[in-house]
């Protein structure tokens, strides 16, 4: 079923005839309720098998946060059958690629392999599907690690670590509020029975989405499946609690001081996603918004801050509309030497009040048509890039299918919705600001965040 | 455990098959010049109706001469201003038509990158761009300004990273006198002092017809892909070719500890490796992916991640250039464990190199690069990546074709006595930067 796009720009350019579609999917389910995706794309002897968990971080309670994190290293330390180290080694002497990660709302594993191999992806993601050991002595030893990870990514980065308490503040209720990663105290204290708890309560095949992108015959695939995942017992699931965000009552700051050189400010304001809107067009508004502020070069971001005015010496916007949970639509930057936090908040801040004032511009609308468009022929240049896609609409409840009109959708919205969503959302009341206050980097006292420190490990 | 036997039995029954089947998949490169004599790569990929365009000059920071920084102000400033386009005027036409523009300099090149839809309508305005902004940059003083500011800060960021200090005084250590350890991103005095004058003199000299070459990988036959080319850089001044750099002094084996605000150590050691064109290169790196190139699997993070938690990350590469590249190893840890870490690596190091890989452990790590070669090359991006590389190093137009035959022909004699000749475990230098300047005690 190739669905044509009809490609033609609402707005005076007239785009690409070239509409491109991409292969058709093939979508079933087995009888244990796994449910399993197909690309066919023959351009390569290759294929990426990934297996996604409806599982993250936003699935954890306070005192848990990183389990999901710590449970996707844990995953490569064996099962009876596979002992630890070994399916590392296997994909690899297979030629293989693998790798998983962790994100809020999933946790996925995957391996990209010479076609004919697809096989041994599936007998190995089987395996560990349902019969991982959990040793405690792979547990202390792999908590260090992403202890290791956590300092790498988070605590000796400083806008890292202000993003981090970014969103711990700008979020009250919602589970968002916490890091992947999870913090500190909860990453050394997480005991072996509770991973296994975790384990057991999502790692089951109804309650994960196998998608295969690749040279590949779906009928075979199919086959594959059945023989290796249709064994496998489902489990009885419990949904995660709604876990809402409370309404925010007005703009929220905080400011973070750490050793550092850089200033830095994060703007977010609260805004909904194709999950939670119930104007089914306002996510697509606020990415066509998100376009118009930084969609390359010639967004009004580049145009004037950072040319213009140069406030800025970098900065940009950002959106996830396919989160489970309400979103932030954050504003980001670095002011340029000889400027503040405080002018580049305002700038900022000045886009956004201009959003809510004006009409944006055809000529403004038209090219984040045509970026949006021809993105959508650049993506299918990666099968990984095409199974995560898949993949993330699938597993965060919104079906696999719906972002196949995401063209015509952009291509709907009108300089009138652009207004009203900004009106509507991008208001102080739903506003949180972070500004990163650099301390001397004087090299001599090592930062002592209130952070568990690793003796009192188990 | 018979499931691991089965599988090992799977892997050597489909190993032979495999490379027939993956080498058989390997596209031909087509090679000629433009009208002005820029050599132009090319790889037809008619699928998606999209093109990867990559030009590369000689003209990186080895470039640098007594201006650190320059090769690179040089670079960012193209997209800044040409002819009677501003910046502005610039950005508006590549978005407009959805095209992808990117410029990077590195130590021996300096590139633009355009992505682009195959229908002319949009590929034309975007050629017609990249093309004027290489031929005629304005370097307007405002923008010079600008992007000299953007780069002041982009070191102030730097200085604040553990990670990227490191690098920095590694690579000094490393080269001393040579240009390659002028830092890329330059330093705050010399791009205070660098002028558009100098600006204009780099340019001048060093992008030019002698001095680049053209990957292209797309939707395009063959006299669509000699047009493009000509129309991108066909106009270009033939210019004079630059001699290679020198090659590097050998360096003095030390170990630089420097004090950082942050909880982790960042760890680099190394040496001297080799060029692109030096023929260990290939026994070196398969070499490297048993030691430390190949993840989780390798021999160094099995000793520094798997068995002791020390660390996330634990690699090591060989990093040829047009002359002898790093060979490095990079980990960081926590501060107080420094001293093992290191301990543990640089054992590991020395075991490696005195005896050599195992030979079922070499024949996995041969797999996993013949094996994994085909999906190295999945995609257009991927393609064009390989492409640029080979196109500025002037390596044979059958590499890709002979790449499988010629890893599967190297012996474990061959590997072991490579890293011999080129890894002295007692000759390396040790950069740590992090904690105090004092060696940290165990705790």
């Amino acid at each position: 079923m190739p669905h044509y796009r009809m490609i033609i720009a609402a707005l005076g350019l007239t785009l690409t005839p070239a509409a491109f579609a991409a292969a058709p999917v093939q979508e079933f389910t087995l009888a244990n309720g796994l449910k399993v995706l197909v690309r066919e794309d023959h351009r390569a002897p290759v294929v990426v098998s990934q297996v996604w968990y409806k599982v993250g971080s936003s699935y954890e309670p306070g005192s848990l946060t990183g389990i999901s994190h710590l449970l996707e290293h844990l995953m490569f330390k064996g099962t009876a059958d596979v002992p630890g180290g070994e399916f590392s080694r296997i994909i690899a002497a297979n030629g293989g690629d693998q790798n998983a990660f962790t994100s809020r709302d999933y946790t996925a594993y995957f391996q990209t392999l010479e076609k004919e191999r697809l096989e041994l992806s599936f007998r190995l993601e089987a395996d560990r599907m349902r019969h991982l050991l959990l040793k405690p002595e792979d547990v202390a030893k792999e908590a260090q690690v992403v202890a290791e990870e956590r300092r790498l990514r988070t605590d000796d980065q400083p806008e890292a670590l202000t993003q981090e308490q970014f969103q711990a503040a700008a979020y009250v209720t919602s589970p968002y509020r916490h890091p992947i990663i999870g913090w500190m105290g909860d990453i050394q204290t997480i005991t072996p029975d509770e991973l296994r708890n975790w384990y057991q309560q999502w790692y089951a095949p109804n309650n994960a989405t196998l998608v295969v992108v690749g040279d590949v015959e779906p009928a075979k695939v199919r086959e594959l499946a059945e023989k290796h995942f249709g064994p496998l017992p489902p489990s009885t699931l419990t949904p995660p609690k709604p876990a809402l965000e409370m309404p925010q009552l007005g703009e929220r700051r905080i400011v973070v001081k750490v050793p550092a050189e850089v200033p830095y400010v994060v703007l977010g304001y609260k805004a909904p996603t194709l999950k939670t809107a119930v104007e089914p067009w306002e996510p697509y508004a606020l990415a066509v918004l998100d376009g118009i502020l930084d969609g390359g070069n010639s967004g009004r971001i580049s145009r004037n801050l950072v040319r213009g005015s140069q406030i800025a010496a970098a900065a940009g916007t950002n959106y996830g509309l396919t989160s489970r949970l309400e979103e932030l639509f954050t504003l980001v930057g670095n002011p340029a030497p000889g400027h503040s936090n405080a002018e580049l908040e305002q700038a900022l801040r000045a886009e956004v009040a201009r959003l809510r004032d004006e009409l944006v511009s055809a000529d403004e609308l038209s090219r984040v048509v045509a970026q949006v468009v021809a993105a959508d022929v650049y993506q299918q240049d990666s099968l990984f890039y095409q199974g995560m896609r898949l993949g993330t609409l699938e597993t965060v409840g919104l079906g696999w299918k719906t972002l196949d009109d995401y063209v015509q959708r952009v291509q709907a919205v009108t300089p009138e919705q652009v207004r009203e969503v900004a009106r509507k959302y991008l208001i102080d009341d739903r506003l949180t600001v972070a500004t990163l206050e650099p301390l001397p980097l004087d090299g001599h006292h090592p930062p002592t965040p209130g952070l568990v420190m690793d003796h009192a490990l188990r | 455990m018979p499931y691991l036997k089965s599988l090992s039995s799977v892997l050597l029954a489909v190993a032979l098959l495999l490379v027939s089947s993956l080498a058989a998949a390997v596209p031909a490169i087509q090679n000629w010049r433009t009208v002005n004599g820029v050599p132009v790569y090319f790889i037809p990929a008619r699928e998606l109706p999209m093109v990867d365009a990559q030009i590369l000059f000689n003209a990186g920071s080895v470039r640098d001469g007594d201006r650190p920084g320059l090769a690179k102000l040089t670079n960012a400033l193209l997209e800044e201003g040409a002819g009677d386009w501003s910046a502005d005027v610039i950005a508006d036409r590549l978005d407009q038509v959805g095209a992808r523009f990117s410029a990077n300099s590195r130590r021996d090149s300096a590139s633009v990158s355009l992505r682009s839809l195959v229908n002319p309508r949009y590929l034309q305005p975007a050629v017609e761009t990249v093309a004027r902004l290489l031929q005629e940059p304005s370097f307007a003083p405002d923008a010079v300004e600008r992007v000299r500011q953007q780069m002041l800060s982009a070191l102030q960021e730097r200085a604040q990273s553990p990670g990227a200090i490191a690098q920095d005084a590694f690579f000094k250590a490393l080269y001393g006198a040579h240009p390659y350890a002028s830092p890329p991103d330059g330093t705050a005095a010399s791009l205070n002092a660098a002028t558009r004058a100098e600006v204009q003199a780099f340019h001048h000299r060093y992008y030019t017809a002698a001095n680049a070459v053209v990957a292209l990988v797309g939707d395009l036959d063959r006299p669509a892909a000699e047009q493009l080319a000509n129309a991108l850089v066909g106009a270009l001044p033939k210019g004079e070719p630059v001699p290679p750099p020198p090659p590097p002094p050998i360096p003095t084996s030390q170990t630089i500890r420097i004090p950082h605000p942050s909880s982790q150590s960042h760890i680099l050691i190394g040496q001297l490796g080799v060029s692109r064109a030096d023929p260990d290169y290939y026994a070196l790196f398969l070499g490297n992916h048993v030691f430390g190139g190949n993840g989780l699997v390798s021999q160094l993070s099995q000793e520094i991640r798997e068995q002791r938690g020390l660390a996330y990350g634990a690699y090591s590469a060989f990093a040829p250039m047009r002359q002898a590249g790093p060979f490095l190893i990079n980990l960081q840890t926590r501060n107080d464990q420094v001293d093992t870490a290191l301990q543990v690596a640089q054992a590991t190091l020395r075991e490696f190199t005195a005896n050599g890989p195992k030979p079922q452990i070499l024949e996995e790590a041969r797999q996993n690069i013949t094996g994994g070669f085909a999906l190295d090359l999945a995609g257009n991006g991927k393609l064009a990546a390989a492409l640029g590389g080979i196109a500025f190093y002037n390596l044979p137009l059958d590499y890709l074709q002979t790449y499988i035959t010629r890893m599967n022909d190297i012996t474990l004699e061959q590997v072991k006595a490579a890293w011999q000749r080129h890894v002295q475990p007692d000759q390396l230098i040790t950069v740590i930067v992090g904690g105090s300047a004092t060696p940290a005690k165990p705790q």
